[in-house]
């Protein structure tokens, strides 16, 4: 392990942590452009960030170790996935300790420890929150899985890294089974992402409430790395998309000088303003779904993916 | 009613609307309420009054809607110990949450199981009935938490969901308790009060001709229609007779207040089922008829408009092209966001069937206003007993038959348009003339009933007079009374999620019928 490659890992790391918020709130702007608002500023995650980590945490008497425990295990996994995920760069340190597979593992723990960290308190929306949690996880994650499958057909490894080696070789090659393989992907990730249609980030209303009811009872400091985190989830799942389906500007094995760096990390910027507007254009045209509708849709997603595999093996043969 | 009953007496009262009041005893009481039930008449509202200071005992009134006019019955109770009357409940559902708020501020039963407190959650003792004569409004009292015991239900999985009084959102209190199988709901039960401010009691300190100000605040989204409804009962005791520009000013005042709220529920509807496009842009549109109402009437929210005699300040010269541009702009662009709202699928599939509230359920339970028009029942005092200057509008009355939230939203579009034309009508007729008659101090002990048609249902205030321009009982009653307990059978079947949004499609106040 060469100098050079920590400091790629160190880098990446710390961009996605820096720049997490950030695609946070050029969405925020995105979604109130488009529905006439004037537009909160660009750092305005940043500036809750710090408001609640100037505040004084309130704890409920109920609170076990658990409950204080969770918003760090969340951070943690999330900076973890940052850095599995190949976002500026595929020669990592940490991609070779695990796979695709492993990071779906990862966001599987941290969902688990939400869910309880929401019931450790005993309230009803805490409970409510993450049973609803729970029941799109476990639709959300199979169709992830075909997504990958789909990628991991074309460069025959289970590895972030090797699928965008691979598919950066074949200069602007779209494969048919990659494309309704994205389609399946962007489904999920507005679901796990807490995203309208499935689930309304900015809503008051309790108990309409997935996520936001998970982190009812969280102040100050908790919050701020509960709300981090879910911005570094987004932040990753839109890198996983761009590894998966738009790997060009990625510094590559054998390409990754500092030269190839920067343009790397101009790429990602690209690609995320991109993928911002995308997102919030999709928010501002739907309303959220009744929830029961959640399995239709992420059965529709599951359904994709296989038709992806199934395109890719007609193909093949 | 009743020829052949000889223990009936007509007793006189005054009213905007056609009017008359009797006097029964016990078995009339009950008696009278079976008739009446069996005519098809609606309880519109129901009142108790301490008259042991004019050696009256207590005294409970309950108004009833008839198809022409409307019907007072009251019954006094008496040389007992423990004043009871009663219960109108089997017959009139609605009437049992006003019995049960009517015991906690004076102390007078009824023979129904149901004796929970309603309105008093621990803020004076038990043995103390507010609104009695001999208790000082003024007197505080440590607040002493009271439990209160909702129906549970039993089952394999059944769990309770207990949502508010203090909600995520800054909106009025009150408590949810659901019962439920995962997100089925089974039961949904209320409990209200929260907002309880002792206006009645409050009213009988102020002046006959100063009351109106209290009533423009017992609920601010209906500012108009109980100031309205509180100087018609004043109006009808002293015979007043307004102006025709002061009450086309007034109905201009009060079908604002229609826009301004249907306005910002199309908005809020839209907003709840996750569509804040549709919530920016019906806000936008409140916001231009507030910032017209504040050039051409002074204020944004009309608390200080209606003033006994008619109405404070007439329009400025400005105003009317103004308000007819302004009124072109607001048609232009709710018929287009009415076409994205339709054709809108996520947000059909939302609206659609959610919250259901059939006609015959809406019929038994009473509903009344914008709520019974949207499981079609056609009752709209506008249409059904209209009063100056309605009698030469010409309503038209919207109804919906589908009951769920996609009806209550057709039906605000509809009046939306409605109340726009009538703005128009009402702005081309009398363009000036007396804006404020003299009122003359009433004598006391008369009885006088506004009843308006608000952007909710019809708003009814009942004035009695009392001796020196005072008032001896002032009674507001809020459209809302009728329509919670509604919500409680809309949910029925829904899933807790889709909660908000079915409430939202009722919109009822909570200060309002707290009072």
């Amino acid at each position: 392990m060469s100098a050079i490659t920590i400091v790629r890992q160190l880098s990446e790391v710390v961009l996605a942590i820096a720049i997490a918020p950030l695609f946070g709130g050029w969405i925020a702007q995105c979604r109130a452009w488009l529905q006439s608002r004037t537009a909160p500023p660009l750092i305005q995650p940043y500036r809750m960030l710090r408001k609640l980590f100037h505040k004084d945490a309130a704890l409920a008497t109920t609170a076990s170790p658990l409950f204080r425990m969770t918003p760090y295990i969340l951070f943690g996994t999330m900076v973890l996935a940052a850095a599995i995920i190949p976002s500026i760069a595929t020669d990592l340190t940490f991609a070779r300790a695990a796979d695709a597979i492993a990071l779906i593992g990862l966001f599987a723990t941290a969902r688990v420890f939400q869910s309880l960290a929401a019931m450790d308190i005993g309230t009803a929306f805490g409970s409510m929150g993450a049973r609803r949690d729970m029941m799109i996880g476990f639709l959300a994650e199979p169709a992830l899985l075909m997504v990958l499958f789909n990628a991991f057909l074309l460069s025959g490894s289970t590895a972030l890294p090797s699928v965008v080696d691979v598919r950066t070789m074949h200069s602007f090659f779209v494969d048919p089974s990659l494309l309704f393989a994205a389609i399946a992907f962007l489904m999920v990730l507005l679901a796990e992402n807490a995203r309208i249609p499935i689930d309304n980030p900015a809503t008051h209303l309790e108990l309409t409430m997935i996520h936001e009811a998970m982190a009812l009872e969280y102040s100050a400091r908790h919050l701020a790395l509960l709300e981090w985190a879910a911005n570094l989830k987004l932040f990753n799942y839109a890198c996983i998309g761009f590894a998966l389906f738009l790997p060009w500007g990625i510094a590559t094995q054998g390409r990754d000088g500092g030269v190839a760096l920067a343009v790397a990390v101009g790429a990602l910027l690209v690609k995320l303003v991109l993928a911002g507007a995308v997102l919030a254009l999709i928010e501002a045209l739907s309303a959220k779904l009744r929830i029961f509708r959640a399995p239709e849709y992420l059965a529709i997603s599951f359904l994709l993916a296989v038709l992806g595999l199934l395109v890719h093996l007609l193909l093949e043969a | 009613m009743a020829a052949e009953k000889t223990d009936e007496q007509q007793v006189k009262m005054f009213g905007n609307l056609a009017c008359s009041r009797i006097r029964v005893d016990r078995e009339g009481w009950i008696s009278t309420a079976e008739q009446l039930s069996e005519s098809g008449a609606r309880l519109l509202t129901l009142w108790g009054t301490d008259d042991r200071d004019q050696a009256g005992g207590f005294r409970i009134d309950a108004a009833y809607l008839l198809s022409d006019s409307v019907l007072v019955v009251e019954h006094r109770m008496v040389d007992e110990g423990e004043p009871w009357y009663p219960s109108l409940a089997g017959l009139f559902p609605v009437a049992l949450r006003m019995q049960r708020a009517a015991y906690d501020l004076l102390g007078i039963s009824t023979n129904e199981s149901d004796d929970r407190g309603w309105l008093r959650h621990g803020g004076w003792p038990q043995m103390v009935f507010p609104l009695r004569r001999d208790v000082d409004g003024s007197q505080q009292y440590p607040v002493v938490s009271q439990p209160y015991s909702f129906v549970s239900v039993e089952g394999d999985g059944v769990h309770e969901i207990s949502v508010g009084p203090v909600h995520a959102g800054t909106i009025e209190p009150g408590n949810f308790r659901f019962s439920v199988v995962g997100e089925k709901v089974l039961r949904l039960e209320e409990r209200l009060g929260y907002t309880h401010k002792g206006v009645a009691k409050l009213f009988e300190s102020l002046t006959q001709h100063t009351g109106h100000r209290l009533a423009a605040r017992v609920s601010g989204d209906s500012a108009i229609a109980f100031s309205w409804a509180y100087c018609a009962a004043l109006e009808a005791i002293t015979t007043t007779t307004c102006s025709a520009r002061a009450l086309a000013l007034r109905a201009l005042a009060l079908e604002h207040e229609r826009l301004a709220n249907h306005l910002g529920d199309l908005g809020s509807l839209g907003n709840d089922a996750g569509f804040a496009f549709g919530f920016t842009h019906f806000s936008k549109l409140k916001e231009d008829l507030l910032r017209a109402n504040s050039v051409v009437f002074g204020a944004r929210y009309l608390m200080a408009f209606v003033v006994p005699g008619g109405v404070a300040a007439d329009l400025n010269t400005e105003a009317r092209s103004l308000l007819l541009e302004l009124y072109d702009a607001l048609e232009t662009s709710v018929i287009n966001l009415r076409t994205i709202y339709d054709n809108h699928a996520g947000l059909q599939d939302r609206f659609r069937e959610a919250g259901r509230l059939d006609r015959s359920t809406a019929k038994r339970l009473g509903a009344i206003g914008l709520a019974g028009r949207a499981s079609g029942l056609a009752c709209d005092l506008r249409v059904d007993h209209p009063w100056a200057p309605y009698t030469s509008l010409a309503v038209t009355m919207m109804t919906q038959k589908g009951g769920d939230v996609a009806a209550r939203v057709q039906i605000r579009f509809d009046e939306v348009v409605e109340s726009l034309r009538l703005c128009r009508a009402l702005l081309t007729e009398n363009d000036s003339g007396v804006i404020q008659a003299t009122v003359p101090t009433a004598q006391s002990n008369q009885l006088g009933m506004g009843i308006i048609e608000g952007w909710r249902g019809p708003v009814a205030v009942v004035l009695e007079t009392g001796r020196d321009g005072g008032i001896h009982r002032c009674h507001t009653h809020d459209p809302s009374w009728q329509n919670w307990p509604l919500i409680e059978h809309a949910i029925i079947g829904d899933i807790v999620p889709d909660f908000p949004l079915i409430n939202k499609s009722f919109n009822l106040s909570y200060s309002g019928q707290d009072g």
